[in-house]
């Protein structure tokens, strides 16, 4: 007796890898993509299959968020595997890379292992991890990221801490070729960030926030990117923020150092005068820049200077975001709006579908190296199926994430994720 | 054997390896075999070197290399003394030069010098009258370190040329590490350097070695295993995260030990750190096996340094 094989029809089908943007079907069996394409139609499926109708719907592989802290162990009031793996669910995203700033932080390879067992145990969607870079975050001494290599971590990181010391930084990038994995880093000077909250310009000077030049990030951008030409490592700016960096990554590019860039759709969608009557929900890390900064990344998203979209989903908890602005912690949740807040970039035809979706599939996943984000035969079903030009309000209360701190709550948004398949079985359905 | 005693050494000072060519190299090997055979004898005293006066100027702490050095001085008959510079005026604020010059001026034949800075020994040789030994200055050379090592590969594999060599370890601070790959390269062995790459020198590749970063490659088919010490100062996750980890990749255990020749020959110029850099099973295997041939050829390669380099003087 085989295993049944069910197929989704009529679907718009949608894969960056291959360029492929075309009306037709999709076969799942045993949780793998059995085939696709346009020859799969309602009258040429195999006998006992089932099947269903997806409408004329978007039918692409499922996102690779890059980003997101899923705060377990530790921070289980903000957010756990289980509740982070409803949000993604119902924001398209079937992979996640979980950060290592949990409490205890994920510098020990058991600690590896445990966040892998619990994933598997209670996430709804697949996740992999990326291991500290510093032990316990602290900036000052080198992880044992040998050890948390072979125990499958797929990058290091320090989340949204930079490493200042520059010898640190230099040793950690040399000893990381050993690896072969990327480093991922949050370009921010710290002695010139210091305390502020807010980017340096109009907005701030009028609010009376503390603020940080918009130029911490370049430096922190240019220094790291001559440690990676010296070194020889592989090293991913995590959320660019400022024209000045970009221009920055572009010129390293150019000249064939191994850098790559990611952003938010908070950094390509909103600026600071989102902050409004000091608005929390936008504070983040880095901080929405003025109106310029925010069109220079929607070019760099054009010009393929940056190459990944991820959330940058950081939950906190209303307590900590119910303050004066500048005691609130930064961070927003963003795994169900990562996928409609960047459907804007296309319907604003700033960006093709494919290549919109590029950034959140196969990008993620060569940067990460795993075997996701797009549509093959006997890779695993993992699927979202989106309505491009549904219109929606979103309600931060109705967020599934346990905590609700989104920049984009009341924004409306168009496009909806309908369904999504993790490994063929259905874990979202709207 | 004869005209070993009469052959005349080419340099007045033996500062560094890398300026020795390989019948230079062979002369101080073959003169040292016959001192080998000498220490073993009862009656170790010769006095080649009677009247004369050898001053070991050490101002970093050795208790090995400075004991060999006195051993090696008074089995040819010379006075010895030593200095260290805890109990010299150096302490108080005398500059190297100044030290050198008063202890020139009481005409010693021999200074055997070491230090922590690099080049200390050849600024040294160019205020002295007298033949200097570098016994070791700070990352860069230490010269019978090397040569007692070829010692011990000569005795065991009977030749230098052809043997595929892993110095496996902290290179980029090591003076051992930098003698042993000049040495071994000019008597045309195969040099490999094993380790993180935050020790190994960036373009380590200059120096004439093949640069691994993984034991299990470092060490196919190699015929001598020659581990370096990892300093604590290294280990504070400054150059490697922890212990465990370097262990872990680095420090030699029977596994990794497997892809060697199966005669491999295993050295450390010692202390052995054990369960750092080498796991205490080999240690134990190694106190019996290479260490003490590499410390009794320690005394014997200095006794021929000291006889090559004062054979000049008696004219």
């Amino acid at each position: 007796m085989t295993s049944p094989v069910h197929a989704l029809l009529n679907a718009r089908l949608l894969d960056p890898a291959t360029k492929t943007d075309t009306v037709g079907g999709l076969l799942i069996k045993d949780g793998q993509i059995l085939d696709w394409g346009t020859h799969i139609k309602a009258d040429a499926i195999p006998d006992g299959a089932s099947s269903e109708d997806c409408r004329g719907h978007c039918l692409s592989p499922g996102l690779v968020d890059a980003h997101a802290y899923l705060c377990e162990p530790g921070k289980g009031h903000r957010e756990t595997m289980a509740t982070a793996g409803l949000a993604a669910a119902a924001g398209g995203v079937t992979t996640i890379n979980a950060f290592p700033a949990t409490e205890p932080v994920i510098d020990d390879p058991s600690l590896v292992d445990y966040v892998s067992r619990r994933a598997r145990a209670t996430c709804s969607v697949n996740v992999c991890i990326t291991g500290a870079l510093s032990k316990g975050l602290n900036g000052t001494e080198m992880a044992e990221l040998g050890l948390l290599a072979e125990a499958g971590v797929v990058a290091f990181s320090d989340g949204q801490k930079a490493i200042g010391d520059i010898n640190l930084m230099r040793r950690v990038l040399a000893y990381s070729t050993m690896f072969d994995l990327p480093i991922i880093v949050h370009a921010e000077e710290p002695n010139l960030a210091g305390s502020g909250v807010m980017t340096g310009g109009r907005t701030a000077t009028f609010m009376g926030l503390k603020s940080i030049p918009s130029c911490a990030e370049a430096i922190m951008v240019e220094r790291d990117i001559r440690l990676t030409a010296m070194t020889g490592a592989r090293w991913h700016a995590a959320h660019l923020s400022t024209a000045d960096a970009l221009n920055s990554i572009r010129r390293a590019k150019s000249e064939q150092i191994q850098v790559t860039a990611g952003t938010a759709p908070h950094y390509h969608a909103l600026n600071d005068m989102e902050v409004g009557e000091y608005r929390t929900f936008a504070r983040v890390s880095p901080p929405l820049r003025e109106e310029s900064d925010r069109m220079a990344v929607v070019e760099a998203l054009k010009d393929g200077t940056i190459d990944v979209i991820s959330s940058q989903h950081l939950p906190q908890s209303a307590d900590s975001k119910r303050l004066p602005f500048a005691q609130a912690k930064p961070g927003v949740v963003g795994l169900e709006t990562l996928l409609p807040v960047s459907l804007r970039l296309y319907h604003n035809q700033e960006l093709g579908l494919l290549d919109l979706l590029h950034t959140m599939t196969v990008a993620p996943a060569k940067l990460l190296g795993l075997n996701a984000g797009r549509l093959e035969k006997g890779n695993a079903a993992d699927l979202c199926l989106f309505d491009l030009e549904k219109p929606w309000k979103v309600d931060g209360t109705l967020l599934k994430s346990k905590s609700k701190n989104t920049a984009f709550d009341g924004h409306l948004l168009q496009g909806r994720v309908l369904k999504t398949f993790v490994r063929g079985t259905p874990v979202f359905e709207v | 054997m004869a005209h070993l005693n009469k052959t005349r050494f080419a340099h007045r000072h033996l500062l560094d390896i890398a300026r020795l060519n390989a019948a230079e190299i062979t002369l101080l090997l073959d003169v040292a075999d016959g001192y080998a055979d000498k220490s073993r004898a009862r009656d170790k005293k010769l006095s080649l070197l009677h009247g004369r006066t050898q001053i070991n100027l050490f101002f970093e702490n050795s208790t090995r290399t400075l004991t060999s050095f006195e051993l090696a001085g008074k089995r040819l008959g010379a006075d010895v003394i030593n200095m260290s510079v805890g109990s010299s005026s150096v302490k108080k604020g005398e500059t190297l030069i100044d030290t050198a010059m008063t202890l020139n001026a009481m005409h010693p034949d021999v200074l055997v010098i070491r230090h922590s800075d690099s080049g200390a020994p050849h600024l040294l040789s160019q205020k002295v009258d007298c033949a200097v030994i570098n016994a070791g200055d700070g990352s860069h050379e230490h010269p019978t370190q090397a040569l007692l090592d070829a010692q011990t590969i000569r005795n065991r594999k009977g030749r230098l040329q052809g043997l595929i060599v892993a110095i496996c370890g902290d290179i980029l601070h090591s003076r051992v590490a930098r003698s042993n790959i000049a040495l071994l390269n000019i008597m045309g062995a195969r040099v490999r350097v094993v380790g993180p790459t935050t020790l190994i020198p960036s373009n380590a590749k200059m120096l004439g070695v093949e640069v691994y970063h993984s034991m299990h490659e470092g060490l196919k088919d190699a015929d001598i295993v020659m581990m370096l010490r990892l300093q604590t100062e290294r280990m504070q996750g400054a150059f490697v995260p922890s212990v465990r980890e370097y262990f872990h990749f680095f420090g030699l255990d029977q596994k990794k030990l497997a892809v060697a020749k199966p005669d491999a020959l295993i050295m450390h110029p010692g202390p052995m750190n054990r369960g750092v850099e080498i796991d205490s099973e080999i240690a134990d295997d190694l106190n019996i096996s290479a260490i003490s041939e590499q410390v009794e050829m320690g005394v014997a390669v200095r006794m021929a340094c000291l006889d090559l380099l004062t054979r000049g003087d008696a004219e």
